[in-house]
């Protein structure tokens, strides 16, 4: 102790305890502080959460509860996972318009970064399904022909033949597949929205998946070609027959009402 | 002035080749009889030709069909131009129809042609048998040949059913399945029959070939006899016609045949080919290669039979599924009750003339078509009839009313349900009401003459409307209907006193009667008493 007390006195003594006891206080603090802020990694991730939760609380927290926990009016989020958000509001399904038998499709109001804002707080909220890449969705290179016997196994008895969609019970529907992006349909798929069941990578693999987009891609979109003519919908027998009567017999009983209107004149003799 | 030489002359070849067919044929007196056969104009009329137009474009498409479709269920891997079915197991049949369909020139075309010209068959059979229902043409001496039509438009149904099971697509072979679960409840046999018609178990390999020749065959054989018949019998009884002056139940105010409806149902043969072909030129139809090959264990929604088995469709989605179980065995009687009332309601038009004819006990010959209001209680039947058969269509569309309407598929069922019995009645009673309402109309415009339109003020400052009187040509359009006395049981004690045995039937008959030409069941049209003395008291009103 004989070498502190006798520097005790020292000129720069004070400023060694002042540095000493900043250096305290701020290690104590930096140590027991709320974590929080503290803790924060500003990563893109947390910020995305953080933008998330925010979009979240304006758009979605009425009905599924401040966090995500599910009311009366909306089911649980926890654990749907960032594809069921990305397909759900991308689709513009979400945040619904109105309770009613099932959630329509409509204008999207999302811009794409909101969306995966929005999908990265859910996400945080418990593991799910994880929106796709292009790379899992896209069909370039995939077997149609192997996709339409999948789809016509799986999927044509709600959506029909080539998706154009089809009834449920009580007013719930199967909606068409016109014009969804591939990357909509791998997620209906795997997420399984509304009444659809679904169809997890263990039941069906990313490659069939892959070959059902390429077929709805071949059959129902602007690229599929009709060999026969207008397609009347695509909705087969009872639009065929509507058809067959309003222009067919229509416009045959409208000739024959003409062919009977012009009669040959008597001769005048 | 011809000389001698000049009779010995030859006479020109077309009399020629007409002699020597005549000497062996005999042609001049059919020619004779039938080359100025009379027939009245009125568009209604050339219903039928549409009919008989469009199934000679049936055959003639049919028989290009025949060369390039192979009718078997062997099993072969598509190689074909069309990509997303590369490589699919399928049957023989449905790859023989997409070769059609996309390698043989103009096959797509005729396969569609072929498929339009059918539902057009189908509904043109509909709405003439209606015309021919709505006028009252089916009474004597046409009954017959009423049943005969009948016929043609039931064989039709199945003709057509054979026809769209034949590619063995998805769609038809959703069909085809549905067809052998209403074999399969009938009791006791339903399972015999159902091997018997398919060889063995559902779908096995047969069915095609066996639809096949029923289709391309059997069918249309027997269909094309019944169409000759038919239209012999037309020739035989001559044509109806409408009231007008002139025109009584002995003749026939018309054209002759030769050439005036030689040129104008050739020329109408013309324009059915061409409106049949430019529908099937824009307008797809059954576009198997978006339907799939028949696979037992695949199903799409959607999955409805063509417009003229809409209603067997309909009549099994909206029967409850009620079934009894019974010693180890099980009576499905929601297919079977279907199955049932199927023939039974197409049957009521069938063997309605005969109904009627018994109910009024007219047996006198018409050949004079009836306007339909001065036939109430037919035209009111005839629309309930319609009624329940369109209502049974809605039936069979009901996912896509739900989809279409976003309605829910359950309400509809259950309206269906409701008023398959609620909506004839209704339409009964409405129908009937209009008809009454349209004869009062046509009494009203026969004693006062029509509406001019011109408001005349008399000295006194009165306004009225100027009535014109009608033409005498119209007055006895409107007033040549015949109007029947209803039908009276006589008295209960005959003139002895001694009690008078009335069957039963007589009774339902009688009361039946009453309900077409009872009191407010029909409106007694103008007498000439009545018209005078309106008409002299200078037709104000």
């Amino acid at each position: 102790m004989k070498k502190l007390s006798a520097r005790r006195r020292h000129p720069l003594a004070a400023v060694v305890v002042l540095l000493l006891a900043l250096a305290a206080t701020g290690g104590l603090y930096a140590a027991f502080a709320p974590a929080g802020t503290a803790k924060a990694d500003e990563t893109a991730q947390s910020l995305a959460i953080e933008e998330g939760k925010k979009l979240y609380s304006v758009g979605c927290a009425s009905c599924h509860g401040t966090g995500g926990q599910g009311t009366s009016d909306g089911p649980s989020l926890v654990g749907v996972g960032s594809a069921s958000v990305d397909f759900q509001v991308g689709t513009g399904r979400m945040p619904a318009q109105q309770p009613g038998a099932q959630v329509p499709k409509k204008k999207n109001i999302y811009s794409q970064a909101e969306i995966d804002q929005l999908a990265a707080y859910i996400a945080s909220l418990g593991a799910g399904p994880i929106t796709p890449t292009e790379k899992q969705y896209d069909p370039a290179g995939a077997d149609a022909a192997k996709g339409g016997e999948l789809f016509r196994t799986n999927c044509a008895q709600c959506h029909n033949f080539t998706g154009e969609g089809g009834a449920l019970t009580h007013g719930k529907y199967a909606p068409s597949l016109e014009g969804v992006s591939p990357k909509h349909l791998y997620e209906a798929m795997q997420t399984g929205p509304q009444n659809m069941p679904s169809f997890p990578d263990t039941t069906m693999p990313e490659q069939q998946k892959k070959d059902i987009i390429a077929y709805v891609q071949a059959v129902n979109s602007e690229k599929a070609d009709n060999p026969g003519g207008l397609s009347l919908g695509g909705l087969g027998p009872v639009s065929e027959g509507l058809f067959a009567w309003v222009f067919g017999l229509g416009a045959l009983i409208a000739v024959a009402v003409w062919v009977a209107a012009h009669t040959a004149k008597a001769k005048k003799s | 002035m011809s000389t001698v030489t000049d009779t010995k002359k030859k006479a020109p070849a077309g009399e020629r080749v007409a002699d020597w067919a005549d000497g062996r044929l005999g042609i001049y007196t059919l020619a004779k009889a039938n080359m100025r056969k009379i027939f009245p104009d009125h568009w209604s009329f050339m219903l039928g030709e549409i009919c008989l137009y469009s199934f000679i474009i049936i055959i003639l498409t049919g028989v290009y069909l025949t060369l390039f479709f192979h009718p078997s269920m062997n099993e072969v891997e598509y190689a074909g131009p069309y990509v997303p079915l590369q490589g699919q197991l399928m049957s023989e049949a449905f790859n023989s129809t997409m070769h059609i369909s996309f390698e043989v020139r103009g096959g797509l075309l005729i396969r569609q042609i072929h498929h339009w010209a059918a539902l057009i068959f189908l509904a043109g059979m509909f709405v003439h048998m209606m015309r021919v229902f709505f006028t009252g043409a089916f009474r004597k001496p046409r009954e017959i040949n009423w049943l005969f039509g009948f016929l043609l438009f039931f064989l039709g149904m199945f003709t057509g059913f054979t026809g769209y099971s034949l590619p063995d697509d998805l769609l038809s072979g959703t069909g085809v399945r549905f067809m052998q679960g209403a074999i399969l409840s009938v009791p006791v046999v339903g399972t015999y029959l159902s091997m018997f018609l398919f060889g063995g178990e559902f779908p096995g390999g047969d069915f095609v070939a066996r639809f096949y020749s029923a289709h391309v065959l059997l069918l249309p054989g027997i269909m094309l006899g019944l169409m000759v018949a038919h239209l012999i019998l037309v020739f035989v009884h001559k044509h109806t016609h409408f009231e007008g002056p002139g025109r009584t139940n002995k003749n026939v105010v018309g054209m002759p045949l030769l050439p005036v409806y030689m040129a104008k149902a050739g020329g109408f043969f013309f324009l059915v080919f061409g409106v049949i072909a430019i529908i099937a030129a824009i307008a797809s139809i059954n576009p198997i290669w978006a339907l799939g090959p028949y696979r037992p264990d695949q199903v799409s929604t959607g999955a409805q039979p063509d417009w003229y088995m809409g209603f067997a469709e309909g009549l099994i989605r909206v029967m409850p599924g009620w079934e009894i179980n019974l010693w180890g065995h099980t009576l499905v009687l929601g297919v079977f009750i279907p199955l049932v009332i199927f023939p039974a309601v197409l049957g009521a038009i069938a063997v309605y003339p005969f109904i009627e004819s018994w109910i009024t006990g007219d047996k006198r010959e018409h050949h004079i078509a009836q306007r339909p209001r001065n036939a109430p209680t037919r035209t009111a039947f005839g629309v309930a009839w319609i009624t329940a058969y369109m209502i049974m269509l809605v039936g069979g569309g009901n996912d896509l009313w739900a989809t279409h309407f976003h309605l829910s598929i359950n309400s509809i069922t259950w309206f269906v349900r409701i008023f398959f019995f609620a909506g004839p009645v209704i339409a009964f009673i409405v129908t009937k009401r209009i008809c009454l309402g349209l004869q009062r109309r046509d009494k009203d415009k026969v004693l006062h003459g029509r509406e001019s339109g011109i408001i005349k003020r008399l000295p006194h400052g009165e306004f009225v409307e100027v009535h014109e009187p009608l033409s005498q040509g119209e007055l006895h359009r409107l007033t040549a209907h015949e109007q029947y006395a209803p039908a009276e049981l006589p008295p209960a004690v005959d003139e002895n006193g001694v009690e008078r045995k009335i069957g039963r039937m007589e009774k339902l008959r009688v009361k039946l009667n009453k309900g077409y030409y009872g009191e407010d069941n029909q409106i007694a049209k103008p007498t000439v008493e009545e018209y005078k003395e309106i008409q002299s008291g200078h037709g104000h009103h």
